[in-house]
């Protein structure tokens, strides 16, 4: 039964997919409540942009968000980690086209990183997102997603504690 | 940008279902156990296979593959009288485990982002009115 009494406004909550939709591909969807060139400057105003992509809960701040929203521009994002001290995430924005399609390279791991096409579909005053991530093999998006893989370091380093730890006991 | 989702989920891991993994990491310790999965990423193989490419003797094999079967990194078969060693499905829980993470990840971001074109849309009117006027 819905709990929720009538002429209440229904509450909007839209479904996020993630599907690994090849060896190589990760794609997410998402439906935002705004039309696509409100969603756009979300995308690429640094000053909003810094709004909503790190999220409180990631316990993460972003010190530096520069973007330069234009095809051969490029952004960088640095962000501050209570554990992990200071990241950089950078790349080049491959293709820009207004209130429809962005496409950037994330250049900040070791070798060629993955690629990044985001495209807005505005439908009824909605916009459809859909980020599509094009890593350029399977070795490398399994490295990502495989915890001990991705993280060499700091999963040694998490293995040498947790030994210490059963080693005390 | 995957780096940053890698921090993310250390956290969580870290804090959450970091003690569920103290298996893995005890299994993963071990240069021999490390080498073992390796191979086996490779292909299946048999104890007396094992033993024979790491230079054991088959009981120290065999304590290695159990290690490792505990942890639920591999899975084995006894076939005959030939017990066949394999990757076992962690990886695939794994992969789960992480569309999921990223999954909410993402879920976090656009919820904040809905904020965001929420009040532009807001000030959009506010704007249009005010320019009617």
């Amino acid at each position: 039964m819905d709990a929720r009494k009538e002429g209440e406004p229904t509450p909007m909550k839209n479904r996020t997919t993630v599907d690994r939709t090849s060896d190589r591909e990760i794609v997410v969807t998402r439906t935002i409540d705004g039309p696509a060139r409100i969603v756009w400057e979300a995308f690429t105003k640094p000053e909003l942009f810094k709004r909503w992509w790190v999220p409180k809960s990631f316990g993460m701040s972003l010190l530096t968000c520069e973007l330069d929203v234009r095809a051969g521009g490029s952004y960088r994002l640095v962000f501050r980690h209570a554990d992990a001290g200071t990241m950089a995430f950078f790349g080049r924005y491959l293709e820009v086209t207004p209130h429809s399609r962005i496409v950037w390279t994330n250049d900040e791991g070791e070798g060629e990183g993955s690629v990044t096409t985001a495209t807005f579909e505005e439908k009824g005053g909605a916009t459809r997102l859909v980020l599509h991530d094009l890593y350029p093999s399977k070795e490398a998006l399994d490295a990502g997603i495989g915890a001990t893989e991705g993280m060499p370091e700091t999963m040694d380093q998490l293995n040498e504690l947790v030994v210490s730890l059963r080693t005390k006991q | 940008m995957p780096a940053a989702v890698r921090v993310y989920i250390l956290n969580y891991m870290v804090q959450y279902i970091g003690p569920r993994l103290d298996a893995s990491f005890a299994a993963l310790s071990d240069p021999t156990r490390r080498g073992v999965l390796e191979q086996l990423g490779r292909s299946d193989a048999s104890i007396t296979d094992l033993a024979q490419k790491f230079h054991m003797t088959l009981t120290g094999m065999k304590k290695h593959v159990g290690i490792l079967e505990e942890a639920g990194l591999v899975t084995t078969e006894k076939i005959g009288r030939v017990r066949t060693c394999r990757l076992g499905t962690r990886r695939l829980e794994d992969e789960m485990a992480w569309l999921e993470r990223y999954r909410q990840l993402w879920e976090a971001r656009f919820d904040e982002l809905d904020t965001v074109v929420q009040e532009l849309k807001k000030k959009e009117r506010i704007d249009g009115r005010a320019k009617r006027r």
